[in-house]
């Protein structure tokens, strides 16, 4: 018998004593970071960037795969004793020597998670973890122009690209209220010391919003030059608006960290079928938000519409997707996001 | 008249109410509003510190099994035999009490952790975690005490009430009822695939058989394991280890069996008629399941070995309440009943026991037991 096969014998017997759990059950108390287990991280320190903003570094499970620089990963933490999960941009380079990932987080007003990051997570603390994903990469041949816009906590996904590539001829272009808000500041200036950068530093508070249509202004050669947006849905707005104006949309790569809400209607009774849970829910709350806030255990993922990894059944009724409005009836068969739709009127999910 | 019927019991049961006044609609109301506010306080107060609590019940508890287990192996050491039987009694009893009962409540769902959920937990009993949330959580807690809904009453086998009619097997039950507890874990699976509701003709054979065939692959492993697998890694220990573990999951049955007959069928507990069921309101609800339910008193070791089914009647107001709230409500549900002059059945185990295992006996002969039926 070859070591594999024999192995899986071994395993099999583990389970049959074990059952009704799983070996994992057991060895998961003493060794959630183990090869085989799920995947998990293990926060090891909190440094603060800016009053509101945190870097956190994680070391990632054995089972932990890599990133490409500009990859988000997803976390699952436990805040009030409740696993929620939020997506995070990896703001460590990919050949980090200690095999350590960090991401980085700004606390926005009553945000669950970002809050509980920023002030409250503790070194030794496990939390859940996900494969890096995401498309907002740079490409394999390097482009030889490149212009980073970004905003705010937007700056985390091309920090991690800043860290792990040389590139030739590199302009950003980052806004923030104030000097203390910028994220990773020592860090820019260094690379502008180091001559690999060219930095543009907006205090929105002082100097204003960026008006994206008078780019061109601090930016002569933007329109030759790969983009890599990424900030608020306003700025992120705008600049596809303009790029596809100049129509060069292709040159333009945005990360969008929440989806554009346009409408939200009346919401209805939803009926989580599978838990027989029934929950009231307004018309403009994700159903993902409503079914989790119920205690159902609901897929998910980006939580912004682009992964689809949190389509659901829907059985009976109807729903609306947040960002056009549209309606979707239940018919057998039909799937919705859940993170971008909310209910509309009486509707019933397989979950 | 159908309304009427249970109205008597609600009579009947209003006798040992403490105030001469019967309570206005307008009073159950206002108890019902009361119970919802204690309820809605425990949901926002739910945090890290439940979470914690019951992921430490879960760790001590598998520590326990782990540990017994492996004493066993060299079981044949008395010593031994007796150490690692009494941490594998306690690990079982804790498993299917505190965890997993609870956990199949629901009671943990609010964390939205796969590993603790109502929808992926499987527990150390033969029968599978779905058949039970079927018939217990489903059946049991809705028709809670309402003849000829609520299956649990007597378990479908016994007579525990005298509204029950008379059947001349129910002479032998004093001796099946000790079997019951002794077998409990199987007595409960058999009920689960509820044959006797295909002998009754309510459902079919085949789906009642497919239903079977289920369970006993569950049940299967669960053998295997305990009588089979652990014996034989034990080696020269094999025998020991095999009555080990019996002996464990005996102790384990008989403890839920006389916890579980102590919430419902001590006196003190009414059952009702079907017609109760119609129009309830959320305020009767809660005064069936409070008039159904009797709590033992104990202390804090003692609640947990019982899953806090020792505050049956917290548990059944509240179903899903994390378990480890119940100790902290109940002085308020006990005051809130004092406030309305209702009876709040509670007492030792040791009486509690008594007075199911006299009703076991005295209706085991036909008759009203000394107390009149409801029609
Ligand atoms: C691909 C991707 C990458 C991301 N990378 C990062 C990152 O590197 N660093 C980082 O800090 N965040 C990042 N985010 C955002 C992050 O996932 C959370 O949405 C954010 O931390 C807020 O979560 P919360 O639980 O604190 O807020 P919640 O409690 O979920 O929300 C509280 C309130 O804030 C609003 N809100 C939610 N998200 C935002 C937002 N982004 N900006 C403003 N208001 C919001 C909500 O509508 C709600 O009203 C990323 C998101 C995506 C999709
Ligand atoms: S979670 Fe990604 S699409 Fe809904």
């Amino acid at each position: 018998m070859t070591s594999t096969a024999l192995r899986s014998r071994a395993w099999q017997l583990l389970e049959m004593v074990t059952t009704p759990l799983l070996p994992s059950d057991y060895l998961d108390l003493f060794s959630p970071l183990r090869a085989g287990a799920d995947l998990r991280g293990r926060i090891e320190a909190v440094h603060a960037e800016t009053p509101d903003a945190a870097t956190i570094v994680i070391r990632p499970g054995k089972g932990w795969r890599g990133h490409v620089a500009g990859q988000y990963v997803r976390i699952g933490v436990d805040v009030d004793g409740v696993r929620l999960w939020r997506a995070y941009s990896v703001t460590s380079p990919t050949n980090r020597q200690d095999g350590r990932i960090t991401i980085t987080v700004k606390a926005i007003p009553d945000g669950k998670v970002s809050n509980h990051l920023v002030r409250h997570a503790k070194p030794g603390t496990v939390i859940q973890l996900d494969q890096a994903t995401g498309e907002f990469v740079l490409p394999k041949t390097k482009p030889a122009k490149v212009l980073y816009l970004t905003a705010g906590s937007g700056i985390t996904p091309v920090m991690g690209m800043l860290r792990d590539a040389q590139l030739e001829d590199v302009v950003m272009v980052h806004s923030a209220p104030r000097k203390q808000d910028v994220i990773f500041r020592n860090d820019l200036h260094d690379l502008v010391a180091d001559k690999s950068l060219r930095l543009v530093e907006l205090h929105t508070d002082t100097d204003g919003m960026l008006d994206v249509a008078r780019l061109h202004e601090l930016v002569p050669d933007w329109a030759e030059r790969e983009t890599w947006a990424c900030g608020p849905t306003g700025m992120l707005d705008a600049a596809e608006a303009h790029w596809a104006a100049n129509g060069i949309a292709e040159r333009l790569h945005t990360e969008r960290f929440r989806p554009t809400i346009v409408v939200a209607g009346d919401g209805g009774e939803v009926t989580f079928g599978t838990t027989g849970k029934t929950v009231d829910a307004d018309g403009a709350t994700p159903l993902l938000d409503v079914g989790e806030a119920a205690g159902v255990l609901m897929p998910s993922g980006c939580r912004m519409g682009i992964c689809f990894g949190c389509s659901t059944p829907l059985k009976a009724g109807a729903v609306r997707d947040l960002r056009t409005g549209e309606i979707t009836e239940a018919e057998p068969g039909v799937l919705v996001q859940t993170c971008v739709s909310a209910a509309a009127g009486p509707c019933e999910l397989e979950r | 008249m159908p309304a009427a019927a249970g109205a008597v019991e609600i009579d009947l049961w209003e006798q040992r109410m403490t105030t001469t006044e019967r309570l206005t609609e307008c009073d159950i109301d206002d108890f019902g509003r009361e119970l919802d506010r204690i309820r809605d306080e425990v949901t926002a107060a739910r945090g890290e510190n439940d979470a914690r609590y019951i992921r430490r019940v879960i760790a001590v508890q598998r520590g326990l099994e782990a540990g017994g287990r492996a004493l066993l192996f060299v079981s044949v050491l008395p010593p031994a035999w007796l150490v690692g039987t009494a941490a594998l009694a306690t690990a079982k009893i804790l498993e299917n009490m505190e965890i997993g009962h609870n956990v199949l409540h629901g009671q943990w769902d609010w964390m939205c952790d796969p590993k603790i959920h109502s929808t992926t937990w499987e527990w150390d009993f033969a029968t599978p975690a779905k058949a039970w949330q079927h018939s217990h959580n489903f059946v049991h807690h809705t028709y809670t005490n309402v003849l000829g809904k609520d299956r649990d009453i007597g378990y479908s086998a016994l007579r525990i009430h005298p509204e029950q009619p008379w059947h001349p097997v129910y002479l032998a039950q004093p001796f099946y009822n000790v079997a019951l507890a002794m077998f409990f874990e199987w007595g409960i699976t058999i009920y689960d695939v509820e044959l006797e509701r295909a002998w009754r003709g309510e459902k079919s054979w085949r789906e009642a058989l497919t239903e079977l065939r289920g369970v006993l692959g569950k049940a299967g492993r669960q053998v295997i394991k305990d009588y089979v697998a652990f014996p034989l890694l034990s080696g020269p220990s094999f025998l020991t280890t095999l009555l080990a573990n019996l002996t464990a999951n005996t102790i384990r049955n008989v403890w839920t069996h006389t916890i579980i007959f102590c919430g419902h069928f001590p006196d003190g507990t009414v059952v009702f008629t079907e017609d109760q069921l119609d129009g309830e309101s959320r305020g009767e609800w809660y005064l069936r399941q409070l008039a159904g339910s009797a709590n033992i008193d104990g202390g804090a070791l003692f609640h947990l070995m019982t899953g806090n089914l020792s505050h049956q009647i917290e548990h059944h107001l509240f179903p899903d309440l994390p378990s480890n709230r119940y100790a902290e409500i109940a002085p308020r549900v006990r005051a809130l009943c004092e406030r309305f002059g209702l009876p709040y059945a509670t007492g030792p185990l040791l009486q509690q026991t008594a007075s199911v295992w006299k009703r076991v006996l005295r209706l085991a002969l036909p008759g009203q037991g000394g107390h009149q039926a409801a029609q």
